[in-house]
């Protein structure tokens, strides 16, 4: 399989009152094509930041500072932002997680799905309109040459995002980087949108980062996996190996935390204390001040040096208890 | 035999939507539509449903912070309406909300003492150095650590708002909370803390909660009795796993089938098709059959009524004589 994407040693950092805050710090990512990787870690932990420093959408006080992004055999992070904007919505695209943010309050939906069209592809205004309707219908909007003349106040949150797939996936982009693209929406809308998202990304062949909060989504959707927790990916597996047998605590933890259907368990797993801030990194694992294998294996490493990535079946897992012995010796 | 705490018979609230040059009430959103439920004491009511579907109106009608539109509320044994102003203040004490967004619900100038202390302030409860030992031990009890009482919210994260937030309603020593997405801006590992801490305090302190949620999961968790709402209307109520082993309404059916399972093998296809009708356009009959894959031809004509024992469903597929 061929590499859509691949990310090698990203750091993004932002400058605060309180100094610097490295919020990617280091991570390694690739993205074959077709397939759908998806980026999960709780609020905090840089699964945004790594999204949007893919696209260069990083905005002051934050700032690439290392890393290579390697696309289409450029490095994007290389590139002028006038060879990123013709890149940006063609090549490579993105959904976000509030659809009626991201569209233009004043402008018809129909105009704006067009404007693609037109900037990327040259077409002519009543072309591209042409081309914007047949978009609509495809995401599943009813009557889609009225529904063209609407503006986003009109739609509902379920057709907001279609049409914000509609205009992601428009030009048949290489890659496609969704945000939380369903956390704004009802449970039942989710999983219309989830199906219209990987339908579509089948057709046009097209490769996907899902990123989002929700193992339950991930486990719907993903081929591969991989679990950010304070800038840094902790565990990076196939989506069978991940849910049959996670290798790094933290993934542990945050799945016996998930009430699910049918637990009869009284109490939930619960993670101690919380995520660090950015500023006051443990000098060892980040996890290890809330892990409680640490403690059960009575670990001493943890807190003094922290682990690299080692291979564990599907993937990878940054923890000492799955680097071989003589290493943690 | 188990008390009802709260009754709700029949209960609506209605609001107007203006329109038109002189700004009348055009037309009513019937945020909630004749509701009748009850909490036994010491209980857990679940109430769930998508956005929109009344839960929140519902939620602070019960604490008597919206006005009704019709039926009443009895909590216990005391019919809402009818009473003085000063036996309504009195039971405001026994009634406590906890809120979803405990960056928005807590004030960002007062110390999390002071805003801890200020129902005791209000209802004027004991002396001073009694209202500082009452706060101290409530700041204990939701695992606050109470020297932190002279802090300011920002220094705190959103799961140690929350605990404030609980802190805040139980030091008046409530009967019922209503809780309304308690957790629903937090993050998983930390929502996990907040709802065992929930079931520690309800079974230490004999506390009734109304929980309301969007999240199926959380209210499997949390819940005796589960209501299933939509548009205004309790579709379905059923003790917790009956409800969650045959669900009888076709909503409560797609609703459950639509939580993403954390079962990489288990891939389901979307329950349902279709968008919530708009809450003040609703269609005739049932309000769910522009979405429901069993639809025929009664439910256009007429509203099904929440029928059957203890499980009870609205749906005309319940009705033997309507199904033909």
């Amino acid at each position: 399989m061929t590499a859509v994407l691949q990310v090698k040693g990203l750091r993004t950092q932002f400058a605060t009152d309180s100094g610097l805050v490295v919020a990617v710090d280091g991570v390694d990512l690739s993205v074959n094509e077709g397939e759908v990787l998806g980026l999960v870690g709780e609020s905090g932990s840089g699964k945004t930041i790594t999204a949007l420093s893919l696209i260069r959408l990083v905005s002051a006080p934050g700032r690439i500072v290392g890393g290579r992004v390697m696309f289409d055999g450029k490095d994007l992070l290389t590139l002028t932002e006038r060879e990123m904007v013709r890149l940006r919505g063609d090549r490579i695209s993105m959904v976000f997680q509030q659809p009626k943010a991201s569209l233009n309050p004043v402008r018809r939906i129909g105009a704006q799905i067009a404007e693609l069209f037109e900037y990327h592809r040259g077409l002519s205004c009543r072309a591209a309109m042409v081309q914007a309707v047949d978009l609509l219908g495809r995401v599943g909007i009813p009557a889609p040459d009225r529904k063209a003349l609407a503006y986003p106040h009109e739609l509902s949150g379920g057709q907001a995002q279609r049409v914000m797939i509609a205009m992601a996936l428009a030009l048949k982009p290489r890659l496609l980087i969704a945000d939380e693209p369903t956390t704004a929406l009802d449970v039942t809308i989710q999983a219309q949108i989830l199906e219209l998202l990987l339908d579509l990304c089948r057709d046009t062949g097209t490769a996907m980062i899902l990123v989002t909060h929700d193992l339950g989504v991930i486990a719907q959707t993903a081929d591969r996996v991989a679990v950010m927790y304070a800038g840094r990916i902790v565990e990076e597996r196939a989506v069978t190996d991940l849910f049959d047998d996670p290798c790094h605590p933290y993934t542990r933890a945050l799945l016996a935390s998930m009430p699910v259907q049918g637990d009869v368990r009284d109490r939930l797993g619960a993670i101690p204390g919380s995520v660090p801030p950015p500023g006051r990194m443990p000098l060892g694992c980040r996890f290890a001040p809330r892990c409680a294998e640490r403690i059960r294996h009575a670990m001493t490493i943890c807190d003094r040096e922290e682990p690299v990535l080692y291979r564990v079946a599907g993937g990878l897992s940054r923890c000492w208890l799955a680097a071989p012995a003589v290493v943690r010796s | 035999m188990m008390v009802d705490l709260l009754t709700l018979d029949n209960v609506s609230v209605h609001y107007p939507v203006f329109g038109g040059v002189l700004r009348r009430a055009k037309r009513w959103v019937r945020a909630v539509d004749e509701v009748s439920l009850s909490i036994a004491s010491g209980q857990t009511l679940g109430l769930v449903g998508e956005s929109g579907c009344g839960k929140s109106t519902l939620g602070r009608a019960v604490l008597g912070l919206r006005d009704l539109t019709g039926g009443t509320i009895t909590f216990a044994g005391d019919q809402m309406a009818t009473m003085t102003e000063q036996a309504r203040r009195a039971l405001r004490r026994d009634m406590q909300l906890i809120f979803q967004d405990p960056y928005a619900s807590l004030d960002p100038r007062a110390t999390i003492g002071s805003t801890i202390r200020a129902g005791l302030d209000i209802h004027g409860i004991g002396t001073r150095a009694e209202r500082a030992r009452l706060v101290t031990e409530t700041m204990r009890q939701v695992g606050l650590d109470p020297s932190l009482a002279d802090r300011y919210p920002h220094e705190f994260s959103g799961g140690m708002r929350q605990r404030v937030v609980m802190a805040r309603a139980l030091v008046l020593r409530p009967r019922l909370v209503v809780c309304d997405e308690p957790t629903s801006a937090l993050d998983v590992s930390i929502q996990s803390q907040i709802l065992n801490l929930l079931k520690d305090l309800q079974q230490d302190l004999g506390l009734t909660y109304l929980f309301i949620s969007h999240n199926l999961a959380v209210v499997e968790h949390m819940a005796d009795h589960v209501a299933v709402m939509y548009l205004g209307r309790i579709v379905e109520i059923a003790p917790r796993a009956e409800l969650f082993a045959s669900p009888r309404h076709p909503y409560t059916q797609a609703l459950i089938r639509s939580i993403p399972q954390p079962d990489p093998r288990h891939r389901n296809p979307p329950a349902i098709a279709g968008d919530l009708p708009s809450p003040d356009d609703l269609p005739s009959g049932c309000r769910f059959r522009g979405r429901c894959p069993y639809a025929m031809g009664t439910c256009a004509t007429a509203e099904p009524p929440l029928l059957g024992g203890p499980h009870k469903a609205a749906c005309w597929l319940m009705d033997k004589d309507h199904t033909q």
